[in-house]
């Protein structure tokens, strides 16, 4: 079993994904010369040709909207967008198109296409390279939501998500790409969309979250468990539409306490539809208030002010710690 | 170092055959045989009377707002004759004509205006898409079908449509960008009928014409006559034929006219001129084609009668079809969104039906 970083990891998922279906493409900008800005699909085109690995021009609209056309046909795209920031020049085929089509059609046409796209902060990259719109597709109606957070889970998860017929949103958090190495199984794995991991269990207070912020809520679960003496669970939620209901409350159910942790700004947030899970199945449970650790309501700092800005290990802490102290 | 004229090599033309008067220029006469023209005729005058029949439909109530098409049933019919079955055909929301001839059932074109999915569901065995509301969004789904059709090893041939003010956006742009650098089988038919609603098309664009874009995207461009089917018949075939041959895409800009409203929403005399309205209905591609065929010997009155009454009578059929299909399940919104579907909709689902079930609502129409 090799260990892998998320960018090796994804490779592995793309490259099982063309060699077990010759209907599946990757499309993209800079995704077969130049093998993807962050290399996620090195060796690609030299393996299968440039009529599967496929360097589009510049047009964000265009990648996704040529895909839908592909799949019309009885392809199964597999497209990137070099950075989310940019994906809204995409946004009209992702909701006009991508996301209608099967029910617009009574199911004469399925759209089998993955949205593969960076996101997130803490890369010190410039404007339009942080945000974390995850919200804004799992509001979106006929799109699945997937966000990995590890290189095993992002592979597993890639994997499914290139099979699954319906089209996935699958967002990558770039600050993790290279932060760690996991092992990672040879033969291919998968991992079922829609369903939330317990990655820590405990008894006192359950930390929620997905994508790069599950790095600093397993150190402030580590950090209470630690200091406090407090049993945490830790809910990696994996999709964010359609969320795991039944894992939520379970973990709830348990522990009579929950704080949500993610980068992307509250209002509205896959946080507010968390709590409002949690409260719809858990109220008689609850022992204190949900707490939301989240991006604020602002636009994302330029990358001078991020590390500021970005949630971390302490303000989890502290949350949980209020959080128990109810 | 030099400052010299750039000459580029993409073709660009004007054609036209037939004149409003429907006399034909003998040397660029396709010589399609009787049979093929009359059934030219005849879809383009089922276009006609579907269309008027649709109007009407919306006056009464039995359909909702609708887009007519009266002047632009030349452009419709002559490009869909060049497609083969095989062929894909993505359409705009004004092309019931096409969806007649590509073997739509007459009720299902009119189940979409009636506000029904099933106006969206094409049938098994038809290459085609259903009408597309996002202006220009279709046309890299033309490119998409195309470039898989190429990558696929297939000798068929996709083909859109488009309006005049759709060239303005992005989607366009985009479309052609990659039709012409995958080189990719596909026609792409801009129907240009001046109006974008209120929007003249000299307001779109400063350029002289729409087909003269195709330089920008290195393809093939061609103006011709959208109100003479020949020309449009011509063009098409020779775009569809060199699509297949693997000589890449071609633009085809129609320049005819819409004689009537955008939707019945709206009322044209707000923003145009009702002289040049009837500028445009002495060139109405029916008339023109009409009286063709009479000089040529092929029609009369009694020919022309017959064939309106057999017409009326599929019309007729359509629209029966249609009145007896109207009540639908309104739980089918959750039926076809996934195929995959997840627990959290399955459950949402149950909580429409316990409520329709509640306020005692068990049909839509």
């Amino acid at each position: 079993m090799p260990s892998l970083n998320m960018v090796k990891a994804l490779n592995l998922a793309l490259n099982e994904g063309l060699r077990e279906d010759e209907d599946v493409v990757i499309m993209g900008e800079d995704v077969g010369q130049d093998e993807g800005v962050f290399r996620v699909t090195e060796n690609l085109l030299k393996k299968y040709g440039r009529d599967r690995v496929i360097d589009t021009p510049l047009a964000e609209g265009a990648i996704v909207g040529t895909a839908v056309g592909m799949a019309l046909y009885g392809m199964k795209p597999v497209c990137e967008m070099q950075f989310s920031g940019f994906a809204y020049q995409a946004y009209h085929q992702i909701e006009g198109h991508m996301s209608r089509y099967r029910n617009r059609t009574r199911g004469r046409y399925n759209m089998p296409i993955v949205v593969r796209m960076p996101f997130g902060g803490g890369i010190r990259a410039i404007e339009h390279h942080s945000e974390s719109r995850e919200a804004l597709y799992a509001h979106n109606p006929g799109l699945k939501m997937v966000v990995c957070s590890t290189p095993r889970n992002a592979r597993a998860l890639l994997l499914e998500s290139i099979r699954h017929p319906d089209p996935v949103i699958f967002f990558e958090p770039k600050a993790v790409y290279r932060a760690f190495k996991e092992e990672v199984p040879d033969e291919p794995e998968t991992m079922p969309i829609g369903k939330a991991q317990v990655v820590r269990e405990g008894s006192d207070i359950t930390l929620i979250s997905y994508g790069a912020m599950m790095r600093p809520t397993l150190e402030a679960a580590a950090d209470l468990t630690d200091d406090d003496g407090v049993s945490v669970e830790v809910l990696d939620l994996l999709t964010v539409s359609p969320l795991d209901t039944e894992t939520l409350t379970k973990s709830v159910a348990k522990t009579g306490r929950a704080v949500v942790i993610h980068e992307g700004p509250r209002t509205c947030g896959v946080g507010a539809e968390v709590v409002a899970r949690i409260v719809e199945t858990c109220f008689y449970h609850l022992e204190a208030p949900v707490r939301r650790i989240t991006g604020y309501d602002v636009h994302f700092p330029y990358f001078a002010r991020e590390q500021a800005f970005l949630p971390g290990a302490d303000r989890i802490t502290h949350a949980a710690r209020e959080t128990l102290a109810c | 170092m030099a400052r010299k004229k750039i000459t580029v090599d993409h073709k660009l033309e004007y054609l036209a055959i037939l004149d409003e008067h429907g006399k034909i220029d003998d040397g660029l006469d396709p010589k399609l045989d009787d049979n093929t023209l009359l059934e030219m005729h005849r879809l383009m005058l089922t276009t006609r009377l579907l269309d008027d029949r649709l109007l009407a439909m919306q006056r009464q109530g039995k359909i909702g707002t609708y887009a007519p098409i009266r002047g632009q049933e030349a452009v419709q019919i002559a490009t869909a004759m060049t497609l083969t079955p095989d062929d894909w055909m993505l359409q705009s929301f004004r092309e019931p004509g096409v969806c007649y001839y590509r073997g739509w059932p007459i009720h299902t074109i009119m189940q979409f205006w009636g506000g029904y999915e099933e106006g969206c569901t094409v049938p098994e065995g038809i290459n085609d898409t259903p009408i597309c509301v996002p202006v220009a969004s279709q046309f890299p789904h033309v490119t998409g079908v195309a470039w898989a059709m190429k990558i696929k090893g297939k000798e068929t041939v996709a083909l859109g449509y488009i309006g005049d003010g759709a060239t303005s956006e992005g989607d366009f742009h985009e479309a052609l960008t990659f039709a012409g650098v995958y080189d990719v089988p596909a026609v792409f038919v801009i129907v240009n009928n001046q109006w974008a609603i209120s929007h003249p098309r000299e307001m779109q664009t400063r350029a002289a014409t729409l087909a003269q874009k195709a330089g920008g995207y290195g393809i093939d461009g061609i103006q011709v006559d959208g109100n003479d089917p020949l020309a449009i018949y011509v063009a098409t075939t020779e775009a569809v034929a060199k699509a297949r041959a693997g000589g890449g895409p071609t633009l085809i800009e129609a320049v005819t006219y819409r004689l009537i409203m955008h939707t019945t929403a709206d009322d044209p005399k707000k923003y145009r001129d009702e002289a040049d309205v009837k500028v445009w209905e002495k060139r109405d591609p029916l008339i023109r084609f009409d009286q063709y065929l009479r000089d040529k010997g092929l029609l009369d009155d009694e020919r022309d009668a017959a064939m309106r009454d057999e017409i009326k009578k599929i019309i007729k059929e359509g629209v029966t079809q249609y009145e007896a299909n109207r009540d639908v399940d309104p739980r089918d919104c959750f039926k076809y969104l996934y195929e995959d579907v997840p627990e959290e909709l399955k459950q949402q689902a149950a909580e429409f039906d316990a409520a329709l079930q509640r306020e005692g609502v068990t049909i839509g129409h």
